[in-house]
């Protein structure tokens, strides 16, 4: 099969976005679809560097998209949302900023997608590559890292 | 479109601030017409003048690598300084380049150009002897004809040997102008 030409990832997403909103919103809902769609295309991101075949892009994305909704139809059934604990309640980002630029990476990139950008935790999960339990640590030891240095 | 301008933007912002992304680009206005700005996790890596951004992202993805994605954060140093420059409150710009794609010679002349302080001008010829190749004025002015981040590497400083202004890859009247803006126009013959 001959390999196709991998596009910069801007047209891929401006080519596909659309339709991997309208999918998500057909199995999960307008509201919930919007989480998705943060955590399917850092998802797409991430392997995007390594794809060598840009045969089918669409149904690629559409694949990542329906695991995605997979996952969170799971994770509702298993577990209705929980208040957040404590030390996870949301510092004033105007001190978040700047502050956190001295995080180490993965901490910092977790604390800022938290609250910079309200991205959940299984959308964190996708953009660090890891699991949603382990964005969720990063981010609380990252914010009480900056508890400390605020004090 | 479907998607948001809220989500979208919520998308690009989050990409850059994950650290995902081989390049980030956005466009921003300027005195010398609309510029696309682009940043590595190195530095600056491409200023281009009259940008055609789909073309502008196949280069970068050739060059840097395919995640390239448009988004504001990321280049928002460039864009002020750039700001602060054509205002005249910037002499110098304080920014990180990304070089490391360019040939060696290249890069050398890049980096020696970066010398070349607001307000003055030098020579192709010039260039070419601080390189140690005094032979190679016209290979000079090929790497300038190609530099990657005008403005910001400051190829409208070099002029001819008498003084004319030759050539510039984003167009003469620019880099007349660029030159005017530095107050370095009076002692070149135009």
């Amino acid at each position: 099969m001959a390999l196709v030409h991998v596009p910069p990832f801007e047209s891929f997403y401006v080519e596909h976005r659309d339709a991997v909103l309208r999918e998500l919103r057909r199995t999960l809902g307008r509201e919930w679809a919007e989480d998705a769609y943060q955590e399917t295309f850092l998802r797409a991101l991430r392997a995007y560097g390594k794809l060598r075949n840009a045969d089918n892009l669409r149904a690629w994305v559409l694949t990542i998209a329906r695991r995605v909704a997979v996952d969170q139809l799971r994770r509702r059934e298993a577990s209705p949302p929980v208040p957040e604990p404590a030390t996870d309640s949301r510092p004033a980002y105007a001190a978040l900023g700047e502050l956190a630029d001295d995080l180490p990476r993965k901490e910092r990139a977790a604390v800022v997608l938290r609250y910079g950008y309200d991205l959940s935790y299984a959308a964190i999960g996708a953009a660090l590559g890891s699991s949603e339990d382990a964005a969720r640590q990063a981010t609380s030891s990252g914010v009480r890292r900056l508890r400390r240095r605020m004090q | 479109m479907t998607v948001s301008p809220i989500l979208d933007n919520r998308f690009r912002e989050a990409a850059a601030a994950a650290g995902l992304l081989d390049v980030t680009y956005d466009l921003t206005d300027s005195p010398v017409g609309t510029l696309l700005l682009a940043t590595t996790d190195r530095g600056l890596c491409r200023i281009s003048f009259d940008p055609q951004p789909d073309r502008e992202a196949e280069w970068l993805a050739q060059t840097f690598g395919v995640r390239v994605l448009r988004a504001t954060k990321p280049v928002e140093p460039v864009r002020r300084q750039l700001n602060e420059y054509f205002e005249g409150k910037r002499t110098r710009f304080e920014l990180q380049v990304d070089l490391h794609r360019s040939a060696p010679f290249s890069r050398e002349i890049l980096e020696r150009l970066a010398l070349v302080p607001h307000g003055e001008t030098t020579t192709y010829g010039a260039l070419a002897r601080a390189a140690g190749r005094p032979q190679a004025a016209r290979a000079v002015g090929t790497v300038m004809n190609r530099n990657p981040v005008p403005i910001v590497l400051p190829c409208h400083r070099v002029v001819g040997a008498n003084g004319s202004l030759v050539g510039y890859g984003g167009g003469l009247e620019r880099k007349e102008l660029l030159l005017k803006l530095e107050g370095a126009l009076q002692n070149t013959l135009l």
